[in-house]
């Protein structure tokens, strides 16, 4: 190896290294800066905790039940996310299937992304009840009509050259769909799969402020007025 | 033998606001084993031609017959190439060679036989695993030829296929291109601006007129060389003669 190549290695090490050591220093930083702060009575310890208060809940979660807690807030939002993912992909490829029935929902799909679903939450507490369900359906309204205009948008912008390519071999519109645009499509889903983790859970947090009997925002609650 | 016969073929596009003749009675043959290029000025509608030819585009009237078989809709008897090389980044080279055969449904031992020696005969089997971006730009091209010649079209159409690339890349291309099709004996019909790569490769160009296009007038091109190429027919003194002739074709009409 030669020495410029060693150079270049070494500068790669040093800026990769140089990033992870900024990334947990910034980490450091925040939380000896937030303990400071409570500690020192800056800022109000009964709104924003502690990182040491928030350690001690931690290490007791057998008497304060956050396991069981977190555990439910989990399996709620992977099942949100799931069920809006799975949906969001298959309604995508519908309207990608047919441009007409793209072009008709347009609009509706702008309103419906524009709408504060949380407002939904009552209706949809009469709708399927005011329990586990309910936070779901929460999660996946939140999370769905992004899935579902992200994804499109990925379609459609697939290059047009490579579907003309397919369709000079007489590709069929199956054939176009699974070997070319969704192929081709990969970054889109990662970063739907990114976007769609967090909207599942802000669709959780937001189904259990109404309607919860477990969860982290409940417990979070109780602990609350348990003060 | 005629492999590919134009008959008093038009075409006429329909939009909002009129409508627009872009080919009128086109007549044409292409005979076995013939490269023809087709020039003419932007817009004339020598690539709409191909796309009808091919079957991505309706024709208006007239009729395509490929050898005595009158087609309808997209031909699985002819090969098309675009300006650009069109290769799934997401596959191997040897995966993007067969990407045509199994769209086709003709991905059988002995098509990837075929798929596999055209690989070994034009450089490109050591490269089969790799991917489209780390081969250059010819090489890419050379494997996107191959796609289309495996599945045995009985013509390979090129829609402006060099345009995409740098000029000294380009002569290379033209170079290797033509010299597989003439190996491999494919009848060829390309569409091209460019007079000079026109020339280069044909054995027949066809002059369109500017929209409505119209054939002008067919040139017969002939070198006296015993092993023709592209770059070695561009030496003689023929060659600027029928520079000229073709410029001046095109040339009157631009005005």
């Amino acid at each position: 190896m030669s020495d410029e190549r060693k150079k270049y290695l070494r500068n790669i090490k040093i800026k990769k290294s140089l990033i992870f050591v900024s990334q947990i220093l910034i980490l450091i930083v925040f939380l000896g800066l937030w303990e400071y702060l409570a500690d020192k009575g800056i800022i109000d310890k009964f709104i924003t905790s502690s990182p040491s208060r928030i350690i001690k809940v931690f290490a007791n979660f057998n008497s304060n039940h956050l396991l069981e807690h977190i555990r439910v807030t989990v399996y709620e939002t992977l099942v949100g996310f799931t069920i809006g993912t799975i949906l969001g992909l298959i309604i995508a490829i519908l309207l990608w299937w047919s441009e007409t029935i793209a072009k008709i929902l347009d609009p509706y799909l702008v309103i419906l992304n524009s709408l504060p679903k949380v407002a939904l939450g009552p209706i949809i507490i009469v709708w399927v009840g005011a329990g586990t369900k309910a936070i779901i359906v929460m999660a996946v309204a939140i999370s769905l009509i992004v899935t579902i205009l992200d994804i499109l948008h990925g379609f459609l912008n697939t290059d047009k050259d490579l579907i003309k390519m397919a369709e000079t071999f007489n590709a069929k519109k199956i054939q176009i769909l699974t070997k070319i645009v969704i192929p081709a499509n990969k970054s889109t889903f990662i970063n739907s799969l990114k976007i769609n983790i967090g909207l599942s859970l802000v669709g959780v947090i937001s189904g259990e402020f109404l309607v919860s009997k477990a969860g982290l925002r409940i417990f979070n609650y109780l602990w609350r007025s348990n003060f | 033998m005629e492999v590919l016969k134009i008959r008093k073929l038009s075409k006429k596009y329909q939009h909002e606001n009129g409508e627009t003749l872009a080919l009128d009675n086109i007549n044409l043959v292409v005979e076995q084993g013939e490269f023809v290029s087709i020039i003419g000025p932007s817009g004339c509608g020598k690539s709409t031609l191909l796309s009808i030819i091919t079957g991505l585009e309706s024709k208006t009237s007239g009729d395509i017959f490929i050898e005595n078989k009158k087609m309808n809709g997209i031909s699985s008897e002819i090969g098309y190439m675009l300006q650009k090389d069109c290769l799934l980044e997401w596959r191997t080279i040897y995966s993007n060679v067969l990407f045509g055969l199994e769209i086709k449904h003709m991905k059988n031992r002995e098509n990837i036989l075929y798929a596999e020696s055209l690989l070994k005969k034009y450089d490109l089997y050591d490269f089969k695993d790799k991917y489209p971006n780390q081969l250059s730009g010819g090489m890419r091209q050379r494997v996107a030829l191959i796609r289309t010649l495996c599945t045995k079209p009985k013509i390979l159409l090129l829609d402006e296929a060099f345009s995409a690339l740098d000029y000294q890349t380009r002569i290379k291309v033209t170079e290797d291109i033509y010299n597989i099709l003439k190996k491999e004996n494919i009848t060829t019909l390309m569409v091209t601006h460019d007079i000079s790569e026109a020339i280069s490769m044909a054995d027949k160009v066809v002059v369109l007129t500017k929209r409505p296009g119209t054939i002008k007038k067919i040139h017969k091109i002939h070198f006296d060389l015993e092993n023709r190429t592209p770059l070695n027919c561009r030496e003689t003194p023929n060659f600027s003669e029928y520079f000229n002739i073709l410029w001046k074709e095109l040339g009157v009409d631009e005005r």
